[in-house]
């Protein structure tokens, strides 16, 4: 039977899991702050180390990571993790440096966070990069706020909106409205691009600029992405590419050589640092030169061998307490050393052969709505042939059984029944014939025992879950758990 | 070859062939001639991983390790080994968001336990599954409070954090939220000033406890004088100090928000770090990032999901409450690790310690002579005291003995010119107090 406790439920009044120094100073005694101190204790565990060390570890197993099996999430990029990334930054001076020790201590951490801006750089084609966005959603907000100041500093106020295809990730228009802008949501044409009468239709002296990730969240690359570009250039907006899918891009394209002013990186994805869970990632944010000094503060900079911080006066601001998520971006840069110049260079096209093999080898039973050769990633439209109605969920879950994580589904929302798949370079021909026959097998069992595919998953920890109870009854605590339990007597 | 790629040179030529190509390149012909790569990246060559170790270790000694005697946000607590041995499980480090509950219920239960935590830590009814850091969280708390009070005006505390300051301002800078100061009266929030300036403008209040200065405020009357103004009250506080301190529950605030940093983190330069956010049942719709619940599956049994998504920007696009995506979710294991193994004690007496060190050294620094304490207000771990000795001269000596302490507030305001922060925590010695003390008293 599979371990199922809260670790609330393993604790015994009494029991510690940690060590502390011995008392040093008794004449001093923290119950002096009499009224300050809160009235009840804190509702905490109390367990011992292996308590908790079991507890976690058994948790641990109903998880599943990139090591456990192939993880072809659409859009995520969920490449290998390299181990030596962790390992520098455990054994090394990094994590034991407070953020506001004097610089002259600080050398080589600074000295690091400016090579990685620097190799960005030369890998975006954009001429400055700065570290401090914690992840993509927050690089998108920190770029647009550099648009924004842009047009601002020029006394352009009119320009407060947006362009974003239909197609974009649902951080684009959340990250504008944050921003104080409008997104201005343009529709994409029958292959899933944009659509150039749409955007000149839009186009005005009140666009501040345009979101736009290419590939787009099809897989598939704008292929008027210099007359894009250049009709946005032309009504005085801005160009921001949504770094999200630039792993296929990598030895092949630079964004900035497309005509894109401004940037973000998830460092998180095309530069394998782990996805944790959902964070911390890295977000990034580049620009062309004439947007730098717009660039949050604080800046890292270097004068002949020395490495300083500078705090630039007409930066759009502070937008994280320190230099972001500095170990995340450390180990970016560690895989950027190790993959060196010549195997960065075969990143996009080997993802990008990957891709294409999977669309090939399933478009015979699952619906291919855009033909022609797609990016790093691969959209279909449910099944072909498809008695039964089996649903796109109902094929990501039956995944989960073959011991696979499910693909991105549901998004891109332009069709109804997506399933987006992204076996990136890390991955074997062997992993993903795997794959493909799995997929196959799905498609078989849609017609012939279709009831298996609506149970599915069967195998897993758990089953298809009741996501209307959890947004009913709404218990978010141990507390709201206890008092769910003893109302039900 | 190279060792994260797995393609052999026959295993490219029959995907090739299987894709009726004869090169990669083919399947890049969508792309204008004009915007593809010419040459290769102007970078380093690839590196043995030997030659990256080699080279990691430079950098890291042109760093140096001090004993830390600073905070202002960011606190040198002790790490309990368990933490690094289960964070680095790549079942929880290397997977995605849990969006398939099915394979992610170690990552779901975790934020579950988590959220617990925090809200028993806050004695408030909800936490969130966690924000990028303090400063980014206490940003959202107030983008909180314009929805939920429908008004545009955040009143800020000037015992705040700077930092953390600077950080809500470039957030209202851009969406476009207006913001006034609350005074500091000898140190602390001054309620009479507050009452002051509460206004029908006015959407919340965000104060601080323990404050930047380190020293613990008094809330008595501020929650009735903001709620009879149907205003929102936030309170920003290092989340360890709430396992001693008066909650923000139990001030009647309506938001609890700040860092997680000091629940067994490194000080990791700054990041990264965690934020936590918690409120009210009643304002729970307006909480902006992931929220876990409890459900159970088909068959009965007890599980967790994401909930209440419908606030969320993939849902809600342009209406979202925040742009926020993911959290900081191994972060969240880090904070839910620590937790357990500290547990009801361990809490108590992390704080218990690091207020006797920091007082011990307190005591000593106003028995110097050259020290003055102008607040006389209680503290926690960490405080302000005057000196007209140069902050410049106090770091130079306290760094040629391996140092790193006083944090000098004179770079933030002027009527701060000769103030000088210190946090000590349960890790200092005797040894390391008495050898700070004495490089202190040698100074003029």
């Amino acid at each position: 039977m599979m371990y199922n406790k809260l670790i609330f439920e393993i604790s015994q009044p009494g029991r510690v899991g940690y060590s502390l120094p011995k008392r040093q100073f008794t004449k001093y005694d923290i119950k002096d702050l009499g009224n300050h101190l809160r009235q009840t204790d804190a509702l905490l565990p109390e367990v011992s180390e292996l308590d908790c060390v079991r507890h976690f570890t058994n948790i641990s197993k109903k998880n599943f990571g990139v090591e456990n099996g192939f993880y072809p999430l659409g859009s995520c990029t969920m490449k290998y993790n390299p181990k030596i990334n962790e390992e520098l930054v455990k054994t090394m001076s990094f994590a034991k440096l407070h953020p506001y020790q004097p610089i002259s201590t600080v050398q080589g951490a600074l000295r690091a966070y400016y090579e990685l801006q620097n190799a960005l750089s030369e890998i975006s084609g954009l001429e400055e990069f700065s570290l401090n966005p914690f992840a993509g959603a927050h690089g998108e907000l920190v770029g647009l706020m550099v648009m924004k100041e842009y047009h601002m500093a020029r006394g352009d106020f009119k320009r407060t909106k947006v362009i974003v295809p239909d197609s974009a990730h649902g951080t684009n228009p959340a990250s504008i409205t944050v921003c104080g802008m409008e997104a201005v949501e343009i529709v994409s044409n029958d292959q899933g691009m944009v659509d150039i009468e749409a955007l000149k239709a839009v186009l005005n002296d009140e666009i501040a600029g345009m979101m736009l990730t290419n590939p787009n969240t099809l897989g598939i690359f704008e292929k008027d992405i210099v007359e894009i570009t250049k009709l946005v250039h032309e009504a005085g907006g801005l160009m921001y590419y949504d770094g999200a899918n630039l792993n296929a891009l990598l030895g092949k394209v630079r964004p900035g050589d497309m005509g894109f002013d401004i940037m973000h990186i998830n460092l998180h994805k095309t530069f394998s640092t782990p996805h944790g869970g959902g964070g911390p990632g890295s977000g990034p944010v580049g620009v062309k030169d004439f947007l730098i000094d717009y660039l949050p503060n604080p800046r890292v900079k270097k004068l002949e061998d020395y490495y300083y911080v500078a705090n630039v006066g007409d930066a759009i601001g502070q937008i994280s307490g320190y230099f972001g998520n500095f170990l995340v971006a450390l180990r970016a840069y560690s895989y950027i050393l190790n993959l060196g110049k010549e195997n960065l260079m075969q990143v996009g096209p080997l993802a990008t052969l990957n891709a294409n093999y999977v669309r090939q080898a399933l478009k015979n039973d699952y619906y291919l709505p855009i033909e022609g050769y797609c990016m790093h990633e691969v959209v279909f439209d449910g099944l072909k042939d498809n008695p039964h109605e089996i649903r796109t969920l109902d094929v990501a879950k039956r995944l989960l059984d073959y011991g696979m994580h499910a693909p991105t589904i549901y998004f891109p929302l332009l069709f109804h029944q997506s399933i987006m798949i992204e076996p990136t370079e890390t991955e074997s021909l062997q992993t993903i014939n795997d794959f493909i026959d799995v997929m196959k097998k799905i498609a078989k069992e849609a017609k012939e025992d279709p009831d298996t595919l609506r149970n599915a998953p069967l195998s897993t920890p758990i089953t298809r879950t009741d996501e209307v109870f959890a947004a009913k009854e709404m218990i978010f605590s141990y507390k709201d758990y206890l008092e769910y339990i003893n109302s039900k007597g | 070859m190279f060792k994260y790629f797995p393609h052999t040179k026959d295993d490219i030529e029959f995907m090739l062939k299987e894709l009726n190509v004869s090169s990669i390149n083919e399947l890049f012909s969508g792309i204008s001639e004009n915007v593809q790569l010419k040459n290769d990246y102007d970078l380093k060559s690839s590196m043995s991983e030997q030659e990256v170790r080699q080279y990691f270790k430079e950098l890291s000694q042109e760093n140096r390790e001090l004993v830390i005697f600073s905070g202002m946000g960011i606190y040198d607590h002790y790490q309990p080994s368990v933490i690094d041995a289960i964070t680095s499980r790549q079942e929880f480090l290397t997977s995605y968001t849990p969006y398939q509950p099915e394979i992610s219920q170690g990552t779901l239960q975790y934020i579950f336990e988590y959220q617990s935590m925090i809200q028993s830590l806050t004695g408030l009814d909800v936490s969130n599954a966690s924000m990028y850091d303090g400063a980014t969280a206490a940003a959202e708390a107030c983008f909180m409070a314009t929805s939920i009070s429908r008004r545009n005006k955040i009143l800020i505390s000037k015992t705040l954090n700077p930092g953390t300051i600077k950080v809500i301002k470039t957030y209202f800078k851009f969406k476009g939220v207006e913001y006034d100061y609350v005074e500091a009266d000898n140190g602390v929030f001054d309620i009479e000033d507050y009452k002051k300036k509460l206004d029908g403008e006015i959407a919340g209040v965000i104060v601080q406890n323990p404050n930047f200065f380190g020293l613990i405020e008094d809330y008595t009357g501020v929650a009735d004088a903001t709620h009879a103004n149907k205003s929102v009250m936030i309170q920003y506080s290092d989340i360890s100090a709430l396992g001693v301190l008066k909650t923000p529950g139990e001030n009647e605030a309506d938001i609890a928000c700040g860092d997680c940093q000091s629940l067994g983190m490194p000080v990791a330069f700054g990041g990264p770090t965690i934020g936590y956010l918690a409120t009210t049942k009643k304002h729970v719709r307006k909480l902006p990032g992931r929220i876990c619940g409890y459900t159970t599956d088909t068959e009965g049994k007890r599980a967790f999901v994401l909930t209440l998504q419908a606030r969320e920007q993939h849902i809600r696009r342009a209406k979202a409450n925040s742009n926020i995506c993911s959290n900081q979710s191994l972060m969240v294991l880090y904070s839910a690790v620590y937790l357990s193994v500290m547990g009801k004690q361990g809490i108590k007496e992390v704080n218990a310690l690091s207020y006797e060190n920091a007082h011990y050294l307190y005591d000593r620094l106003l028995g110097t002579g050259k020290f003055f304490d102008n607040f006389k207000k209680p503290f926690l771990k960490e405080f302000t005291l005057e000196t007209t000795i140069s902050h410049d001269l106090i770091a130079q000596a306290l760094l040629e003995k391996g140092i790193f302490g006083g944090f000098s507030l004179g770079g933030i305001s002027e009527e701060y010119d000769n103030l000088i922060n210190f946090a000590v925590t349960e890790k200092r010695t005797k040894e390391e107090i008495d050898r700070l003390v004495e490089v202190l008293e040698g100074l003029v």
